[in-house]
Order: C-alpha cells, then structure tokens, then sequence
C-alpha cells in the first residue's frame, strides 16, 4: 500500500529469511556479506561528484549529460547495465532543483551511494514537495526569494541527479579539484556547492 | 513506434482514484492539473505488476509539472512526477 510506509515488518522478514538460508546451508552469512557488498561496490558519491566536474569543465558533455544523462554517464563507466533512466537537471543562479521520492526511497544509488537516512524519512518525503524553501532553509540552504524551485519527486524508473552551478573562483581548478567539493547533498539538491 | 499520447507541453489532469492496491500515482497528486514535461520511456504499469501478475500492460510514463500552488492551494515553486499514461487525461481547455 503506498500509504504504508513501516518497514519494521519487511525487517523482520529479511532476517527471518537470512537466518533460513543459513540453517538450511544455502547460503553463510559470510557469503551473504559479500554478495551484499559487490552490489554495492563502486555506488559512491564519488561517482557523481565526477560526472559534475567533468560537466564544469566540459560543455560536450554538460549538453549530452542534460539531455540523455544515461548516455552520458556510462561515457565514464557508470550505470553501465541498469535499466534505470538518469536525468540530470541543472541548478543556476534563478532556478534551482530538490530530488525527493515521496512514495518510498527511490535514489540514483549507482551515482551517490547509499541514501542517507533522512532523505527516508516521513519528514523530509512529505515535507520537501509542500514547502521546500522552508525545507532547504534547514538544511543551511537559503535561497533568494526570487530563485524558482523545482521539486523532482521520483515516482517510476528514471532517477534524478542535480547539476550544481559552479561555484565563482573556481576557474583554475582541474577535474579532481573540482570533484572534490561537490558534496552528496548538493547532488540531491539541498546543499549548493 | 506509435507517437506519444501526450507530447510535451499538453495539459493534463490526473485522475481522483484510490485504488485498492499499490500505485505510483501519490495522493497527493490526485484529480490535479500540470503539464507534460517529457516522456521517460516506457514501462510496466507498476499498479499491475505490483500485484506480482504478469500481464501488466506497457505504457508510456511522462514527467509532469505541477504548480504548488495547484497541488496545495499555496506555494510558488513547482513539482514533477513521472506518471504512467493511464494516470492521465488530456484536461479539457473548457473546464480550466
């Protein structure tokens, strides 16, 4: 139910199975570990710090990563195989871009790693799409009044990416530099960089 | 490939269901009006395929803006969502 958002019984279920597949010899937790990590190797924020520098320092492909970002992040090796859709919406002095999946947690994980545990919580999901001005001014982020907010709730398969605008004295920086001040939340939108 | 129902810049309505079972169509934005940003490629209507049945039909989704204003009676910014095509009607020019 889409109403229902507890995860305390799927919790319970997840460990009830685990420990199933370990009496039964299926599987050793040990190996569940692994196969838990592999999956998740290489889903950094890292990922998507890269992307936006080389955006910064690239026009090309700033172009390509705003109209297909799936294209163009798999020019660089990421989401290779995944079937989901990345668009990249571009934050600038007037308009600015909030990520949010109100309905669960929807995440483009591939490019920024596991979600943290607010951007799943009923605060931020309910809050974020009725007042993000309010929202942002939490997080440290205060927007001019004139700025235009756009919300991007993640209600399928495509996963969104905010492009933060470059910050001013940044001209001499090269790509690892650059990578190197772009934070999670900025990619999710509630921090500039 | 059949062309979009909906191409970008119609305006639509949502429909005011409540169905009995998993949708992606938030309450929030039930019975709205926005208009289509673009479409994302089509997909299995979660609504069925949810329901582990294997016979969900394939639409196409598109990103729809709304106003805040539109959703919540106040607000300046704007929301998008990705809503699947049965999700949506034309919204007829007469009635806005």
């Amino acid at each position: 139910m889409s109403g229902d958002h507890s995860d305390a019984a799927v919790a319970r279920r997840v460990r009830r199975l685990e420990t199933l597949l370990e009496e039964k010899g299926v599987l050793s937790g040990a190996r569940l570990d692994e196969i838990i990590d592999a999956s998740l190797s290489g889903a950094s924020p890292a990922n998507g710090a890269r992307v936006v520098a080389r955006a910064w320092l690239d026009a090309g492909f700033k172009a390509r990563l705003l109209a297909d970002g799936t294209a163009a992040v798999r020019e660089l090796g990421f989401m290779e195989g995944s079937y989901q859709r990345l668009r990249v919406v571009e934050n600038t002095d007037s308009v600015h871009n909030v990520v949010v999946c109100t309905l669960c947690s929807c995440y483009p994980l591939r490019l920024l790693g596991p979600s943290p545990s607010w951007y799943k919580s009923e605060a931020y999901r309910s809050r974020v799409v009725r007042e993000p001005r309010a929202v942002l001014a939490e997080f440290g982020l205060d927007l001019p009044a004139d700025t235009e907010i756009t919300v991007w709730d993640s209600s399928a398969e495509t996963r969104y990416m905010v492009l933060p605008a470059r910050p001013l004295g940044t001209e001499d920086l090269g790509e690892e530099r650059l990578a190197a001040l772009v934070t999670r939340n900025a990619l999710i939108g509630t921090a500039a960089v | 490939m059949a062309e979009d129902r909906f191409p970008p810049g119609t305006r639509v309505r949502t429909f005011h269901h409540d169905p009995p079972h998993h949708t992606r169509l938030p309450r929030y934005a039930r019975g709205k009006r926005g208009v289509v940003v673009e479409p994302e490629g089509p997909a299995e209507l979660a609504d069925v395929s949810a329901q582990g049945r294997a016979d969900a039909p394939v639409e196409q989704i598109y990103a729809v803006r709304f106003a805040a204003r539109d959703l919540w009676g106040e607000g300046d910014h704007h929301v998008v969502l990705d809503l699947w095509e049965s999700y949506l009607e034309e919204d007829p020019a007469d009635e806005r």
